[in-house]
């Protein structure tokens, strides 16, 4: 679905994220991990047209991204900034509601409101859909934001961090309606911090540092110790408990 | 995006529009009805163009730059205008520059202002994450465009002086009626163009990468509106002179009336609420107190004590 061709990104001069070729296919849910500062949010900016390429083509179902008009690349991939800032004063409804704009332009059809009430319940959010997004915590604020990126009902979904100040159960289900959009078909990027999760999850990790592609493959051949430890550059211990792997810092 | 109920506060402000611009109209008239409201009707509409376009303006400035604090006459967007007029007579002199005409003194005006507008904000507003950073390059900006207006005006004639001193001040007493009807017009064309992307502004208002995301273009949708913004200023300008607070005393009233976030009954409310402001102590004072000059003072005063009660609450988003 999307695909990267000897990708370069630069923020503000510097080059952070160098030659890279990668995939996100459908029906697929990968994983990025790396280290901080080894340009996963950069490169997940540049995949969905936040950041222009420095050099190299990113390439969406073969047609340049630069050359979709932005209102039909709006209708087909989506995507979660980290630290998000929503300036007015809005509802978490509203806020989800706004997921609909790029295929209803602010009047929202009957359908909208269906798909903006599953989006919500899908992230547990179906009581709080009144209240103004200054009222509610962090991890709610998180979860709405989420809500709104599923509203565009993309199919290609990039999530960058999505699972910043969520608590456990909340963890579980945003990584479970992720798989469930990937099932149904869609190329499911996301950006992670937590291996054992990754490692549960995703059908494919692609694992940066300073900008390259480090490792890239299944689970089982990306989350083992040597390359964990190699690419953070400390001790990581892999152990199979109850045949899921499960990493550890020591 | 269901938003609480909207249609009370824009019925309750258009009531109270209403009552305020019959009042002026009516109040103390005397002598032959028709030659009043003529000549009354004359000076309300210029006053309806200036609270409309005032209003308007500063409610979009503030949702592309994202604050609520910083407008565009705060920002110096008037000084400029008036910058620009100084340096036309500086060029070409008193008689050249009234040569000229008003209308299209007005024209070469506002199309330097566009220019000089669309630059700035270019140059300096388009990153505006850092609202410390943005409301600090307004306010130097504005002082920089009234210096640099108050230099030229020393530098020139005296007599010439005398062409521009005149559209230094505020005077909502004395509107430039010769420019009413293309100023009017001016703004119509305006209104009808933002009116058209209300639900573009609302999705501008959510942040740069927001809007990216869902698929506005953003910055080019950002400058047209800041374009549309500069003509606005332009027309407010032109006709009463420059307002520094009055823009920001409407646009806090409006947020706060309005209770919702969408464009589509934000901008008529605001734009209702200014009108009621301005024609309503115009009236008191031009009718009741008989005080003709303070109007703008008064405004003026009351804006800025609105935008000490945001800075010190801190409501900059």
């Amino acid at each position: 679905m999307i695909e990267t061709q000897s990708l370069c990104v630069s923020l503000g001069g510097a080059q952070v994220v160098h030659d890279i070729d990668l995939t996100v296919e459908r029906g697929r849910l990968t994983a990025l991990v790396g280290p901080n500062g080894a340009g996963k949010s950069t490169l997940l900016a540049a995949l969905g047209r936040l950041v222009p390429p420095a050099a190299g083509a990113i390439r969406v179902d073969g047609t340049e991204i630069g050359r979709i008009p932005s209102p039909d690349l709006a209708r087909r991939l989506a995507i979660l900034r980290q630290n998000a800032v929503i300036a007015p004063r809005l509802s978490v409804a509203d806020l989800v509601g706004f997921g609909r704009y790029p295929h209803s332009g602010g009047r929202l059809t009957a359908q909208d409101h269906d798909i903006v009430r599953d989006c919500l319940a899908d992230l547990d959010l179906t009581d709080l859909a009144g209240r103004y997004l200054d009222t509610v915590s962090g991890g709610q604020r998180q979860r709405a934001l989420i809500a709104m990126t599923l509203a565009q009902t993309p199919d290609a979904l990039l999530l960058d961090e999505p699972l910043n100040n969520l608590d456990l159960s909340h963890v579980r289900r945003v990584m479970a309606v992720a798989r469930a959009r990937a099932e149904t078909g869609a190329a499911v990027a996301v950006v992670l911090h937590d291996l054992t999760v990754a490692a549960r999850h995703a059908d494919h990790i692609v694992a940066l540092k300073s900008g390259r592609v480090f490792a890239s493959g299944p689970p089982e051949e990306v989350v083992t110790p040597e390359i964990l430890s190699a690419l953070y550059d400390t001790p990581l211990e892999v152990h199979d408990i109850a045949g899921k792997r499960v990493v550890l810092t020591v | 995006m269901r938003g609480p109920p909207v249609a009370k506060p824009l019925v309750l402000a258009g009531l109270a529009c209403a009552l305020a611009c019959g009042l002026f109209l009516t109040l103390g008239a005397r002598g032959d009805w028709g030659f009043v409201l003529a000549f009354r009707g004359q000076k309300l509409a210029a006053l309806l163009v200036v609270a409309t376009s005032v209003a308007w303006s500063t409610i979009v400035f503030q949702t592309v730059t994202g604050n609520r604090i910083l407008t565009p006459s705060i920002m110096g967007f008037d000084a400029l205008y008036l910058l620009i007029q100084t340096a036309l007579v500086f060029t070409l002199g008193g008689v050249g520059f009234a040569a000229l005409g008003q209308r299209l003194q007005f024209g070469i005006e506002t199309a330097l202002m566009l220019g000089a507008a669309l630059a700035l904000f270019a140059a300096l507003l388009r990153r505006s994450d850092d609202l410390g950073r943005l409301v600090l390059t307004g306010i130097v900006f504005g002082i920089l465009f009234r210096s640099l207006s108050s230099l030229l005006n020393r530098l020139i004639d005296p007599s010439e002086f005398a062409v521009v001193q005149a559209a230094s001040f505020a005077r909502f007493n004395a509107v430039n009626t010769d420019l009413l009807w293309i100023a009017a017009a001016t703004t119509t064309v305006c209104v009808a163009l933002l009116a058209r992307r209300s639900a573009r502004l609302d999705v501008i208002a959510l942040g740069r990468e927001t809007a990216i995301g869902l698929g506005v273009d953003h910055d080019r949708e950002a400058r047209r509106a800041m374009a549309l913004v500069a003509v606005l200023v332009s027309v407010s300008t032109a006709l009463v002179g420059p307002v520094v607070f009055f823009g920001l005393l409407v646009s806090a009233l409006a947020h706060a009336a309005a209770g919702t976030w969408r464009h589509a009954v934000l901008l008529p409310l605001a734009a209702l609420i200014s009108a009621t402001v301005l024609v309503g102590s115009q009236t008191i004072f031009e009718r009741v107190l008989a005080l003709e000059t303070s109007v703008a003072v008064v405004i003026e005063g009351l804006g800025g004590l609105v935008f000490l009660a945001l800075v010190l609450k801190g409501a900059a988003r």
